[in-house]
């Protein structure tokens, strides 16, 4: 008996010391047609962490995140080798039900684009195609996720208004709006700041440290504040390639290649 | 002496005296002006057109052009009321036909047309069928219905206009649908959104007014065509709205009027291309200026 709660003191403990998996990748390489832009990745995601994507241009941190919802599948050109196991199935293999995964793993990108439609329709467009809600159900929801995205109080008398009308800041806020919205399992950023201004970024970032509490983060950005701001774990890529992955304090503070300790002060890309 | 010495004219006679710029001034000028030039004859052309209709055709612009039908050989005064309500019907009809199979395989285009051979082929056989000579088509609906139905009828000519019309829908709609962001449609796809409901909802809805200009553009096309409905529709002396049988309209009667010896029958075949003309410039206008769109939203 005693044998018996050791191990369940011991199971508690390891499960509070490293937060679960979503997310692991091993052995991905990709190819644009003939080029191969990621060299054989492993990395996990891990369970309600923000985990940063950082590196210079062309190194592969968008590509790899764009594998995460088989975004790419949209192009014929693109394939990728390997395996992704989320939530422990492999979403590279053939027949997948793709908008099902896409539903639960959202993306938000770099340039803020709203659909031609109203505020309200922006956001209610991904509700509509997978949940049933009664009208003030949706209203709901609708005002939850603007409150998430800090627009509800600047939208709130005018979302019929279409979301064009919207300043650029408020019109990437509004994409965040709609990725909530939707209450995936995971929220993929492609450099969701790098076209804001620096009060939108700092009102995005602090949006960020709030949704960790609800969902899996990652993000890709080019800004090594941001990472070290935002960030649980950091991922350095250099020419598709994964070249440390750790905890953010331990990449930024104690980097354990030289590489990695190059770019993070300055003195390469 | 006072006049050379400013230094204003002293910098411009030394630009003047040198050589290479003044040969490209030179040919600058000429160049401008045979522009101009090009572009005069054209709008000369155009205007001519539209002054000669308008003198021409407003002596039978008057009220019984809108309330008699056209007259018999020899008799005085008529209209074109059977004529214009002829035409309208078998325009309308030919819209309401070509546009939904335009607008849905512009669609089907933009969406598959670079995975597939079916869409590759497609493609190539509307860019064929935008040029087909229009007597061609006519001939064609001649044979398949007419010849088979035993009559000519409105029906007739309103298949006849919209195989004319389609091919101007789809090449439209199609090009529009294309200048969609790839940015939009993968936020949409990134929300989980099925195929179709990226293509109708997100892509079609950012381009709508250019899609409308295609269907007005192709409406304004098929409303001066003659030789097709001159093997289809024919043409009818009295007023009939039953378009299961020979149709008046306005292209065919400006064709038999315009070379007749009958004064009214003339004035009536000028008054006929007046409205003709008029209405296919109104339509273009409005495309252009209510429903003008040279980027998706």
């Amino acid at each position: 008996m005693n044998t018996q709660l050791n191990l369940d003191n011991n199971a508690a403990a390891s499960a509070k010391a490293k937060p679960a998996k979503t997310i692991e990748i091993s052995g991905l390489n990709f190819f644009y047609g003939k080029t191969q832009s990621l060299h054989n990745v492993n990395l996990d995601i891990h369970d309600k962490q923000v985990t940063a994507f950082i590196g210079p241009s062309g190194c592969g941190k968008s590509t790899l995140l764009r594998t995460l919802n088989r975004m790419y599948d949209l192009y014929p050109g693109q394939r990728a080798e390997g395996s992704i196991l989320y939530r422990g199935k492999n979403i590279l293999e053939a027949g997948q039900d793709l908008n099902m995964l896409r539903a639960k793993v959202g993306m938000v990108f770099q340039k803020p684009t709203p659909f031609p439609m109203s505020i309200y329709d922006n956001i209610a467009f991904g509700v509509r195609l997978y949940e049933d809600l009664s009208k003030g159900e949706m209203d709901e929801r609708v005002e939850w996720a603007l409150k998430k995205a800090a627009l509800w109080t600047e939208v709130k008398d005018k979302l019929n208004k279409s979301g064009l009308s919207l300043s650029g800041g408020q019109q990437q806020r509004l994409c965040i709006a709609r990725g909530v919205a939707v209450k995936p399992d995971v929220l993929l950023l492609d450099e969701p700041t790098s076209a804001l201004d620096p009060i939108s970024t700092s009102k995005v970032e602090e949006l960020i440290s709030e949704l960790k509490q609800d969902y899996t983060i990652a993000i890709v950005t080019h800004n090594m504040q941001q990472a070290a701001r935002c960030s649980d774990y950091t991922a350095y890529m250099y020419l598709g390639e994964l070249v440390e992955f750790g905890e953010t304090d331990q990449i930024f503070m104690n980097p354990a290649r030289k590489e990695t300790q190059d770019y993070i002060t300055g003195r390469f890309g | 002496m006072s006049q050379l010495s400013t230094p204003a004219s002293q910098a411009d006679a030394k630009v003047k005296m040198n050589p290479v710029y003044a040969k490209r001034l030179l040919t600058h000028r000429i160049g401008i002006a045979l522009s101009v030039a090009a572009m005069s004859v054209g709008l000369i052309v155009l205007l001519w057109i539209l002054v000669t209709l308008a003198v021409k055709g407003f002596g039978a612009l008057n009220l019984h052009m809108f309330t008699e039908n056209t007259p018999a050989p020899g008799s005085e005064g008529g209209g074109l009321l059977n004529a214009i309500m002829g035409s309208l019907m078998i325009v309308v009809l030919s819209t309401l036909i070509s546009t939904p199979i335009g607008i849905l395989a512009g669609i089907y285009l933009a969406e598959y047309g670079n995975e597939n051979k079916v869409a590759a082929v497609t493609r190539f056989v509307t860019d064929i069928m935008l040029s087909a000579p229009s007597i061609v088509i006519g001939m064609f609906v001649w044979a398949a219905y007419v010849a088979t139905a035993k009559h000519y009828s409105g029906y007739a000519g309103s298949v006849s206009l919209a195989l004319i019309a389609v091919p101007v829908v789809v090449r439209t709609t199609d090009n529009m649908l294309r200048l969609v962001p790839n940015s939009l449609l993968e936020a949409a796809f990134a929300l989980g959104a099925p195929r179709w409901k990226v293509a109708m909802l997100v892509r079609l809805r950012a381009v709508k007014a250019g899609v409308i200009t295609g269907v007005l553009l192709a409406l304004a096309r098929v409303s001066g065509e003659t030789a097709p409905l001159l093997f289809t529709a024919l043409n009818n002396q009295f007023f009939s709205a039953d378009m299961n049988q020979p149709m008046a309209n306005l292209p065919v009667v400006i064709y038999s009027f315009a070379m007749s010896p009958y004064d009214n029958w003339r004035e009536l075949a000028w008054g006929g291309a007046l409205l003709v003309t008029f209405s296919v410039l109104a339509l273009n206008i409005i495309s252009r200026t209510v429903f003008s769109q040279k980027t998706p939203n």
